[in-house]
C-alpha cells in the first residue's frame, strides 16, 4: 500500500517534503490568514447572552411546549440564540441576547400574539451575564500565567526559541480560530471559548510532539557536516509526519462527525458552534505545528554562529560530497558509506526518483537561508 | 504467554495490566455500588433547580449594580467552590439574582445556603436566658442532674444556649479538656452545656423550682437570665421570644458593628431557644482567611468548621479572648453569630492566639461543609430572600445531546476504522486503549458528580471527544516509534523495549504541558474556565494511565506472541511493508541509529 510506503519513504528521508525551506510559503499563506481572521476580528466578536446579558421574557403557559418557544422566538429576533427553558411551574422562559437588539416592548408584543396571551401576562426583565466580568479576567489572567511557564518550561526543558516558536505558533491558531469564527458570525457562547482553549491546549500539544522530534534530530549536530540545523529539522518533521497526519485525522474525525453530522442534522446550535471552533482549530494547530512553527524555529537557529558555521561546512561537503558522486555515478556504483547523506541515495528501495530532486534543491540552498 | 516473570527485560506487563484492570473494574463497581450510574449534566443538557434571590435592604441606594455584582461573584464562588458543578449565576432585573444549579450532587444544600448572606461576628456573651421553655421533667430533675451531665458533656461541646455554671461536680473534667484545647490554640464550645443545662443554670440565679413552674417568657427571662442585660437592651431583651420564629430575626444594626444587640439560638439537645443579650463586634468575619468542615474525634463533638484568621484577625480575636478569659460567666463566653443567629457560643479560659477557631455545633456533615463554603467565600453585600425555587428544564434541546453522542459514537467508528486499516493488529490495541480510557473516564465522572459536584456540559462533552485525539495520539506517538525501530531491522520484542523510552519522553512532555495547562487554569480561573481545566487535566492524567499501564504492557504481551512477533501481515508490523532494511543492509543501519541516539 502507498500510504505504507510513503510512512516508511518518509522516514527514511527518501520522500521529503520541504516544509522548512518553503517557509515562506507557509509565512504568507499564514500571513493571509491571520490577516483575514483579524478583519474578521476587526468586525467584532457576537457575544452571546452568557456574557452580555439581555432580556428575559417569563410567561405563564403550560401548554406551550419548549420547541414551539423556541420556534416563536427564534422567529422573533430572527437568530437562532434565544435560550427557552421551562419549569416545573408551567413557566416558560425565554433569554433573548442584548446582541439582538429588539427592544423589550417589540418582542413582548409579538410574543404575546404569537402564543396568545396578554402583554401585560409577559414578564420581561433585564438579565446580566452569566458568565460575568471576573470570570473573564481570571481566565485572562490564567491564560497569562500559564504562557508564561509553558514558556519558561519548554525554554528549559528544550531550548528558548523552541519555545518563542511554539507560542508563535500557539497565537497563530487562536487568532485564525478567532477570527474565522468571527468571520462566520456565529455568536460566541461559553461553549465556543472552551473550545478556544482546548484548541490551545491542543496546539501546544502538537508543537510538542514535533520539537521532540526535531530536538532528537538535532541532537550533536555542529558535529557533523553532514546536513544543516533546516534540513535536520526538516528530517525531523518528515519523520514525525505520519504521527502528525494520524494524530490530526484521528482527533478531526469525531470533530468532523460533530461539525457535519451533528450540526448538519440540527442546523446552527451549540454544537455547531462548538465544533467549527474545535475544527478550526484542530486543523490550524496541525498546520502551524508542521508549516510555521518548526520553519520558525529552524530560521531563529540558523541565526546562531555555530549553526552558521554548521552551514559553511555542509556546504563545502556537499560541494565535494557532489563531485564524488557524479563521479560514482559514472562508474554505475552507489557510494555505500557510513553517513546520512547516503541514505538519502539511491539504495534500490523505492523513491529513487523524488532523490536527485531534494538532493539538488539542498545543495542549491545549503545555508537553509533563503 | 509466556509468563511475566521469566520475562524481566521487558518487565512484568502483567502486573501493570493487572492493575488497571482492578482500578478499572473497582471504578465501575463502586459506580454501581454506590447507584451513582451516570455523571451529572450540566444545565445546558439536564436542567436543574432554579433559585430567584431578591435582594432586601433598609437603604434602597444600596441595592445598585456594584454590590449585585459583588453578590453574583460570591454566590458564583458559593455554589461552584470546586469549579465544577456548572451552576449559573446572573442577575435579573436591578434585585434579583437567579442562580441556576444542576440537578443531582448535593444541589439541595447549595439550594438552601446560596442566599446566606453569611455575615459572621464574634461578638462577647452578655447575657443569655432560654424563652419559650415548657418545662419537662428533665429540667424539673436538674438540680441534682445537672453536674454529672456537665461532667459528662464535655466532649459534647456543643453550641447549645447553654448558661453554663460551672458545677463544682464538673468544673475538673471541663477544665482538663480546656487545658488540652487550649494547647491547639482552639476555641472550644463550653463543655459544660447540655442537655441539662437550662437547668444548671437557673440553679445559681433561681430557685431550682422556679424552672418548671414558669411557664411564661417573661417569668423565664426574669427566673433564668444570666449575666446582665444592658440598660438600654433591657426592653428589647426582656420581650424578645426565640420560640416565636417571626422574632429570630437579626436584630444586629449593620451601620453600628459596635452596638450591643439580641439574638436568638437553637439548642438542639434540649430543644429549647436561647436568647441572648451581645455586645459590640470584636471579630469581623472578613478576618476570616480560610474555613473548613472538619470531624472532630478527638473530643467527639462530630462536625465543626475550623476557621483560620488573617493577620488582623487573629490579633483581635486574641485580645478579645484575653479579656474574656478574666470575666465571670457567662461573660467569659464568646458568641459566634451568623446573620443574626448564634451559632455557637463557647467559653474562654485563656487568650488564643493561635489564629485560629472552630465553631461547634451540633451540625451534621452538610451542614458543617456549607457553613464553611459560606464562610470561605466572604459575606453578601445585601441580604437576600429566596423568592422563588423552582425546577427548570434544560437550555438546550434533548437533540443537541442526542446528536452530539450520535455525531461521538459515528466519530468513534470512523477512528476504529481508520486504525483498523492503518494499524492493522496494533489498531486493535488502540482501540481497547480507548475502550478503557472511555470506560475510566465515564466512571470518574460519575463518580465526581456525587463526590465533588462535578456536572459535565456540552462544551465538557465536546472536549471529552476531542480527548480522543489526544489518547489516540499517545498510540500513535508509541506505534510510529515501534515501526520506526522495525524499519531499522530491529526484531519485534526488541523494537517494543527500544522504542519505549524514546515515545515515553514525548508522551510526558506533551502531556506535562497539556497538564499545566490544566492546572494553571484551575487555580487561578473561576467557573466554566475551571470546570474545563478540571476536565482537561483529568483526562490527561487517565491518557498518561492508560498509556502507561495499559498499552505498553499490552503491546508488550502481544510482542511475545507468534503473531505479531512474525510480523505477520495483519499485525501492523510487517517488517516487509514497514519496508524494512534488508539483514545485509544491517551494519548500515546500526551505523545510523548511533548517531541518531
Amino acid at each position: 500500500m502507498s500510504l505504507r510506503n510513503i510512512g516508511h519513504r518518509l522516514y527514511q528521508g527518501e520522500v521529503s517534503f520541504d516544509f522548512v525551506g518553503k517557509r515562506k510559503i507557509w509565512y504568507s499563506l499564514s500571513g493571509l490568514i491571520v490577516a483575514v481572521a483579524a478583519i474578521g476580528l476587526a468586525m467584532g466578536l457576537h457575544l452571546g447572552i452568557e456574557f452580555k446579558g439581555g432580556s428575559v421574557y417569563t410567561v405563564h403557559k403550560p401548554d406551550l411546549t419548549i420547541s414551539q418557544a423556541k420556534d416563536i422566538a427564534n422567529k422573533i429576533t430572527n437568530s437562532t440564540t434565544p435560550v427557552v427553558q421551562k419549569t416545573d411551574k408551567g413557566d416558560i422562559r425565554i433569554q433573548v441576547s442584548a446582541e439582538n437588539s429588539i427592544s423589550s416592548a417589540t418582542f413582548t408584543k409579538e410574543l404575546s400574539q404569537d402564543i396568545g396571551v396578554q402583554e401585560k401576562d409577559i414578564n420581561a426583565q433585564v438579565i446580566g451575564p452569566s458568565w460575568g466580568d471576573e470570570i473573564s479576567k481570571k481566565a485572562l489572567l490564567g491564560l497569562v500565567i500559564f504562557m508564561v511557564l509553558v514558556t519558561a518550561y519548554l525554554a528549559i526543558a528544550f531550548e528558548w526559541r523552541m519555545a518563542l516558536a511554539a507560542l508563535v505558533a500557539l497565537i497563530h491558531d487562536l487568532l485564525i480560530t478567532i477570527g474565522v469564527y468571527a468571520l462566520v458570525g456565529f455568536e460566541v457562547t461559553p461553549g465556543t471559548v472552551i473550545g478556544f482553549l482546548t484548541i490551545l491546549g491542543y496546539s501546544l500539544y502538537d508543537t510538542v510532539v514535533v520539537f521532540d522530534t526535531v530536538k532528537e534530530n538535532t541532537k550533536g549536530i555542529t558535529k557533523q557536516s553532514k546536513r544543516t540545523y533546516s534540513e535536520a529539522a526538516n528530517l525531523g518533521l518528515n519523520q514525525t509526519l505520519v504521527r502528525s497526519i494520524n494524530t490530526t485525522v484521528v482527533a478531526l474525525l469525531p470533530v468532523s462527525a460533530l461539525l457535519f453530522i451533528g450540526g448538519g442534522i440540527l442546523g446552527a446550535g451549540t454544537l455547531n458552534d462548538i465544533s467549527l471552533a474545535l475544527f478550526i482549530g484542530l486543523a490550524a494547530g496541525a498546520y502551524s505545528s508542521i508549516c510555521v512553527a518548526t520553519p520558525l524555529l529552524a530560521q531563529l537557529k540558523e541565526q546562531q554562529p555555530e549553526m552558521k558555521a554548521l552551514a559553511k561546512k555542509v556546504a563545502l561537503r556537499r560541494a565535494s560530497d557532489a563531485k564524488a558522486a557524479a563521479e560514482a555515478a559514472e562508474r554505475g556504483e552507489t557510494p555505500d558509506g557510513e553517513d546520512f547523506e547516503d541514505e538519502d541515495l539511491p539504495t534500490g528501495m523505492v523513491g529513487q526518483r523524488t532523490q536527485p530532486v531534494s538532493r539538488s534543491r539542498a545543495k542549491g540552498r545549503p545555508s537553509g537561508k533563503r | 504467554m509466556a509468563t511475566p516473570k521469566s520475562r524481566p527485560r521487558d518487565g512484568y506487563p502483567g502486573r501493570a495490566l493487572a492493575l488497571i484492570l482492578v482500578v478499572t473494574v473497582g471504578l465501575v463497581a463502586l459506580m454501581f455500588g454506590t447507584g451513582y450510574k451516570k455523571p451529572r449534566l450540566g444545565i445546558d443538557l439536564a436542567g436543574g433547580t432554579s433559585v430567584t434571590l431578591t435582594a432586601k435592604s433598609d437603604d434602597p441606594s444600596a441595592i445598585n449594580k456594584s454590590n449585585m455584582d459583588i453578590a453574583v461573584g460570591i454566590i458564583q464562588k458559593r455554589v461552584n467552590g470546586m469549579g465544577v458543578s456548572e451552576a449559573e449565576v446572573q442577575t435579573q432585573g436591578s434585585s434579583n439574582i437567579i442562580v441556576n444549579i444542576p440537578d443531582g450532587g448535593d444541589s439541595q444544600a447549595s439550594v438552601e445556603k446560596v442566599g446566606e448572606t453569611a455575615k459572621l461576628y464574634f461578638r462577647p456573651v452578655l447575657a443569655l436566658a432560654p424563652t419559650g421553655v415548657t418545662p419537662s421533667p428533665n429540667t424539673a430533675a436538674t438540680p441534682s442532674g445537672s453536674a454529672a451531665p456537665s461532667g459528662s458533656a464535655s466532649p459534647k461541646a456543643t453550641g447549645s444556649a447553654a448558661p453554663s455554671t460551672p458545677a463544682t461536680a464538673a468544673s475538673p473534667s471541663a477544665s482538663a479538656s480546656k487545658a488540652g484545647r487550649a494547647v491547639s490554640g482552639a476555641l472550644m464550645a463550653d463543655p459544660s452545656s447540655s442537655a441539662s443545662a437550662p437547668a444548671g443554670s437557673a440553679a445559681p440565679s433561681a430557685p431550682a423550682s422556679a424552672a418548671p413552674s414558669a411557664p411564661s417568657a417573661a417569668d423565664m427571662t426574669a427566673a433564668l437570665t444570666q449575666g446582665t442585660v444592658p440598660a438600654d437592651l433591657q426592653q428589647q431583651f426582656a420581650s424578645l421570644d426565640c420560640s416565636v420564629p417571626a422574632q429570630r430575626q437579626n436584630y444586629q444594626k449593620s451601620n453600628d458593628p459596635n452596638a450591643a444587640t439580641v439574638a436568638c439560638s437553637y439548642d438542639a439537645e434540649s430543644g429549647v431557644w436561647y436568647k441572648f443579650a451581645l455586645g459590640g463586634v470584636a471579630v469581623n468575619g472578613q478576618d476570616v482567611a480560610k474555613a473548613q468542615a472538619a470531624y472532630d474525634t478527638q473530643n467527639g463533638t462530630g462536625w465543626q468548621v475550623l476557621l483560620n484568621f488573617t493577620d488582623a484577625g487573629s490579633k483581635a480575636f486574641a485580645d478579645t479572648t484575653g479579656k474574656l478569659a478574666a470575666q465571670p460567666q457567662p461573660a467569659n463566653q464568646f458568641a459566634i453569630v451568623l446573620d443574626g443567629k448564634v451559632v455557637s457560643h463557647p467559653y474562654v479560659q485563656s487568650a488564643i492566639s493561635g489564629g485560629s477557631a472552630q465553631i461547634s455545633g451540633s451540625f451534621s456533615q452538610e451542614d458543617a461543609k456549607a457553613l464553611a463554603n459560606v464562610l470561605s467565600f466572604g459575606a453578601l453585600p445585601l441580604d437576600f430572600v429566596q423568592s422563588d425555587v423552582t425546577t427548570v428544564s434544560p437550555q438546550l434541546g434533548g437533540e443537541q445531546l442526542q446528536a452530539g453522542l450520535v455525531a461521538g459514537l459515528i466519530g468513534m467508528a470512523l477512528v476504529v476504522v481508520y486504525s483498523l486499516i492503518y494499524y492493522r493488529g496494533l489498531g486493535l490495541v488502540s482501540i481497547a486503549g480507548l475502550v478503557v480510557s472511555a470506560i475510566l473516564t465515564y466512571a470518574i465522572m460519575s463518580l465526581l458528580g456525587a463526590g465533588i459536584g462535578f456536572a459535565l456540559n456540552l462544551p465538557a462533552v465536546c472536549g471529552a471527544i476531542v480527548a480522543i485525539g489526544i489518547t489516540a495520539d499517545s498510540f500513535i506517538v508509541y506505534f510510529e516509534r515501534i515501526r520506526d525501530e522495525v524499519r531499522e531491522g530491529a526484531p519485534l520484542k526488541a523494537a517494543v523495549q527500544r522504542a519505549w523510552p524514546r515515545a515515553r519522553r514525548t508522551i510526558l512532555v506533551s502531556d506535562f504541558v497539556s497538564f499545566l495547562c490544566a492546572a494553571v487554569l484551575y487555580l487561578v480561573s473561576v467557573g466554566k474556565v475551571q470546570g474545563f481545566a478540571f476536565t482537561l487535566g483529568l483526562t490527561t492524567l487517565l491518557d498518561v494511565v492508560v498509556i502507561f499501564l495499559f498499552t505498553k504492557p499490552m503491546i508488550t504481551l502481544l510482542a511475545r506472541t507468534k503473531f505479531f512477533a512474525s510480523g505477520h501481515p495483519w499485525s501492523g508490523l510487517d517488517p516487509k511493508r514497514l519496508g524494512a532494511r534488508p539483514p545485509i543492509r544491517g551494519g548500515r543501519r546500526r551505523s545510523a541509529t548511533a548517531k541518531e541516539a
